[in-house]
């Protein structure tokens, strides 16, 4: 437990880093950081394929922020913050706070989820017979592709989706010039 | 964007291999250790993503256009689809895994076993491949298109006083 603490404050010190920093290369860095520790919380807590997800990811997405900070000229946020805005924005974050200590107790115990305690529930029942209805033995691959197909047909439409809508803003010749070469 | 020095080049030329394959072997065994389709396929997009830095932009367009992954993104998504339908047509619901319940069962524990599981991480790491290709390589390639000399420095100076 004490090492879940360690990390979470390391995430914590990360995150306020990554929005106080001037620098936004230190600032893509330090979100870099807190999906490491997130990976590490993921590892710690037995689920390696989300932590190999995680981290993966996160290398990429890590690099794409980087080359695009980098190949700006604008690395430094200049500016000061306005009050009104700060002031809503901390009454908003109080608030939240209040909700969230409220919710806290009525949380189950850290590692006993909820579904455990239920014995007909359905995530009880892929892990008792995941193996002989799918014959696959990462119990993880047998839900999301056999289980709950549908939510993978879902997540592979969504990621369609967006490669249409980046190709699409992103291209690098516009439609005129494209259709138009004298243009 | 030529690339960088010689040492990245020839490292990552050595390395963008073992990582290719970590990939595959990612997206193979999925079924079996921890992994899948959607982890092999990043894996697979960041093999291309180095070659991308060390190399320059051009040098992966001329490896993979961006056409042949467009196809090869649609062609990932459509395998997919193909085997919920089949599992409709030969097993009775969308999704059914038809190869388990009837034609080849397999052993636990073997890389021929699941049923229709073992091909759909191979389409979803296709699919993810490819899109996540796509994707960092019309960043990369994203370029201000349109009357550049006049209104660049113009729109930067309105950007760094807000």
């Amino acid at each position: 437990m004490t090492l879940f603490y360690i990390l979470l404050v390391f995430m914590v010190i990360a995150a306020i880093i990554a929005v106080e920093t001037k620098d936004l290369l230190s600032a893509v860095i330090c979100v870099g950081a807190i999906g490491f520790g997130g990976s590490l919380m993921f590892l710690f807590l037995r689920a390696p394929d989300i932590a190999m997800t995680q981290i993966v990811v996160e290398v990429l997405g890590l690099i794409i922020l980087i080359r695009a900070t980098i190949s700006r000229d604008l690395t430094f946020i200049t500016g000061d913050r306005e009050f009104v805005g700060t002031v809503a924005s901390v009454v908003i974050l109080f608030l939240i706070f209040m909700a969230g200590m409220r919710i806290f107790d009525a949380l189950p115990e850290f590692g006993v989820p909820v579904f455990a305690r239920v014995p007909e529930t359905a995530s009880q029942a892929y892990i008792a017979r995941g193996l002989e209805d799918t014959g696959a033995t990462n119990i993880v691959t047998s839900i999301y592709l056999d289980y709950r197909a549908y939510d993978t047909l879902g997540e592979a439409t969504v990621l369609f989706t967006a490669v249409i809508g980046a190709t699409v803003i992103l291209r690098s010749q516009s439609r005129k010039r494209l259709e138009d070469p004298e243009l | 964007m030529s690339g960088m020095t010689v040492i990245v080049k020839t490292v990552s030329s050595w390395v963008k291999v073992l990582i290719f394959l970590f990939g595959i072997y990612i997206i193979l065994f999925g079924h079996l250790t921890p992994g899948g389709g959607f982890a092999g396929g990043v894996i697979l997009a960041s093999s291309y993503v180095l070659l991308m830095l060390a190399f320059g932009r051009r040098f992966v367009e001329e490896n993979l256009p961006s056409s042949i992954a467009s196809k090869l993104d649609c062609l990932g998504a459509f395998l997919f689809a193909l085997l919920a339908i089949l599992g409709l047509v030969l097993g009775g619901t969308f999704f059914a895994n038809f190869l388990y319940q009837r034609y080849l069962p397999g052993e636990p524990f073997e890389l021929v076993s699941g049923g229709t599981i073992p091909l759909a991480n191979i389409a979803i790491g296709l699919k993810v491949g490819a899109s996540l290709f796509l994707v960092i390589f019309a960043l990369a390639s994203f370029r201000y298109d349109g009357p550049t000399s006049e209104q660049k420095p113009a729109a930067q100076g309105t950007g760094q006083k807000e």
